[in-house]
């Protein structure tokens, strides 16, 4: 019987020929992530008390990025704990205001197809788009992984989603990742990882691939996996990696607990409305409902790709004068790339704020979190009641494009308009 | 961590995620502060009137949503006793095995109502209601997990494993 592409890594993590999906394996970590909310600070405790001694340090990796720039002295606190804390233990992998932690680990090359990386936040999945296998750990959890490289895990059923066919103009990989969700149910694929394929995937760039395995856990899933190919190798390449890259894929005789099709050609905007993300409707189910802010960015949709699309629509236009824009480049990388193309001067121009990269007020946490009553238009992942500040508040998700079109009305509009070229003449 | 777990029920839907277990514009505080926002999304009461030994009851997916063990860390600091849900969202699950926090799956929970006094077998997978004088069928902690529950979490267990008193 052929293997799905989880069970060849967590087949290689376990020094075993074979896994099959429900089999509990003891698997070596190739990369232990930590954030600075949920890392050091809460690990070092229990992590001294039994030994201190880490694993390897070169498989360590710790990003500041939930509280940078600090908006609070406890914030502060945390951010020095866990620079410190790199420092003492010497670590050769720690990252402060680049961005958020799935953003750097990718770009700095310590994503490679195969590998196993855990990491002490949930969307750790995001890494499945270059083919590891990557997922979220809780904080106990990682003091084992740092004291022993090692930890159990149950080898997960896949869930295979093909995405077939040419997506329209306007429409792109969060509105395919919306749709899945709503399809499987938040629920849908809990224990277990999604596979994403077919042409429509395989067509998708880096930046948009992305975007899938990070929001996998918005299923449940343990992770999001796509198979890596020429797209990973280039991107990689690019970003200084020059080590073999070895690419594998799925068996064709694999065993997958479900199969489901999509056609891309048929798909439209879709918006997540509160306050589940599989509460997905198409974009003109919701079009009209004004908002306060809208918020471009994050580790899900703040690549270059996504500030590309945004400056197009947003190019010599105004944001509608009731509404804040906040955009929120997805690392130092892109915030760099984005001032070079002029897209930060275009996106100004039409209104926006542009924040330093950074977990911000996606989770609530710093730079534009929102009061009771006030209503986000985000292309982040997450719209759950309270997420972005105040429990009474509400966040809608969808692409950089639709959240671009938003801003412009100050209210949820369709991008489409804004692209299609009759209009823009 | 104690196998059997007797207490009374906060009744809650389904999909009651971290955000709303654990807020993140708190999460930077001392836990004792954390925990008094905890649940506050859906429940202003809970933080104000949980008692220790008090169990969780919820329907779907319970914990979805992001990896903070804050969540479990608030929880422990009111002394809930266990959850009980339909099920459970994955890392949550993981997390509170490994911090010492019972979690049981039961297939209907609708049949548990808020104020049940509950008790919970681990080892069996039983759920008896004192209330109402019912017995419900859990599921039953993964036999790999029963010696690190049985040692009190991760930490104890891997202080064990490693050799270290």
């Amino acid at each position: 019987m052929g293997m799905t592409m989880s069970e060849k890594i967590l087949a290689k993590a376990s020094g075993k020929s074979s896994v099959k999906a429900g089999e509990i394996v003891w698997v070596n970590v190739d990369i232990a992530l930590m954030h600075d909310l949920l890392g050091p600070w809460l690990v070092d405790g229990g992590f001294r008390r039994l030994g201190g001694k880490l694993f390897d340090k070169d498989k360590v990796v710790v990003v500041s990025d939930h509280c940078t720039p600090p908006a609070t002295v406890q914030q502060a606190d945390i951010l020095k704990f866990t620079r410190d804390w790199a420092r003492n233990h010497d670590l050769p992998y720690y990252y402060e205001f680049e961005g958020p932690c799935h953003q750097v680990i990718v770009e700095h090359g310590h994503v490679r197809p195969g590998r196993l990386i855990l990491g002490t936040d949930s969307h750790t999945c995001m890494a499945g788009a270059l083919g590891a296998f990557a997922t979220g750990i809780g904080s106990t959890e990682m003091i084992g992984v740092l004291l022993t490289g090692e930890t159990w895990l149950k080898v997960p059923e896949t869930i295979k989603v093909v995405w077939d066919g040419k997506l329209k103009e306007g429409v792109y990989a969060k509105d395919i990742v919306l749709k899945t969700i709503k399809e499987l149910g938040h629920a849908g694929a809990t224990y277990q990882t999604i596979e994403f394929s077919g042409s429509a995937i395989k067509e998708l760039s880096m930046d948009e691939r992305l975007v899938l395995s990070n929001m996998a856990v918005e299923a449940g899933a343990k992770t999001g996996l796509i198979e890596p190919d020429e797209t990973v190798v280039e991107y990689l390449r690019s970003k200084g990696v020059q080590d073999e890259i070895e690419l594998f894929a799925s068996d064709e005789d694999a065993v997958y607990s479900h199969v489901l099709h999509f056609d891309a050609s048929e798909l439209e905007p879709q918006v997540a409305c509160p306050h589940e993300v599989d509460n997905v409707h198409p974009v003109s189910d919701v079009e009209g409902k004004a908002v306060d802010q809208v918020y471009l960015g994050s580790c899900t949709n703040g690549r270059i790709g996504d500030l590309r699309i945004a400056a197009e629509i947003l190019k010599g236009r105004k944001i509608a004068k009731h509404v804040r824009c906040l955009v929120v480049p997805a690392s130092q990388h892109v915030w760099m790339q984005a001032n070079k193309e002029g897209i930060l001067t275009t996106l100004t121009e039409a209104g926006c704020i542009v924040n330093m990269p950074s977990c911000g007020a996606c989770g609530g946490f710093t730079s534009g979190v929102i009061g009771a009553g006030e209503v986000v238009m985000s292309s982040s992942n997450r719209n759950f009641r309270g997420r972005m500040g105040s429990s009474d508040g509400e966040v809608y998700l969808g692409s950089p494009a639709t959240v671009a079109a938003t801003a412009i009305e100050g209210k949820i509009a369709d991008p489409r308009k804004y692209l299609s070229k009759e209009v823009m003449l | 961590m104690s196998f059997v777990i007797r207490g009374r029920v906060w009744k809650y839907g389904d999909n009651i995620n971290t955000d709303i277990i654990s807020p993140g514009q708190y999460m930077s505080y001392p836990v004792e502060k954390q925990a008094e926002h905890a649940m506050e999304a859906i429940d202003a009461e809970f933080a104000k009137k949980v008692q220790p030994g008090d169990v969780i009851v919820a329907g779907n997916n319970f914990g979805s949503g992001s990896s903070r063990e804050t969540a479990q860390m608030v929880l422990k600091y009111h002394k809930i006793g266990a959850i009980v849900a339909n099920s459970f969202a994955r890392i949550f699950y993981r997390n509170s095995i490994n911090v010492g926090l019972p979690v049981v799956e039961m297939i209907d929970t609708s049949v548990i109502e808020e104020g049940d006094e509950i008790e919970i077998n681990l080892l069996e997978g039983k759920i008896i209601n004192h209330t109402k004088g019912e017995e419900y069928e859990g599921t039953k902690l993964p036999e790999h997990l029963i010696e690190m529950v049985k040692v009190g979490g991760l930490e104890p267990y891997l202080a064990k494993k490693l050799g270290i008193s």
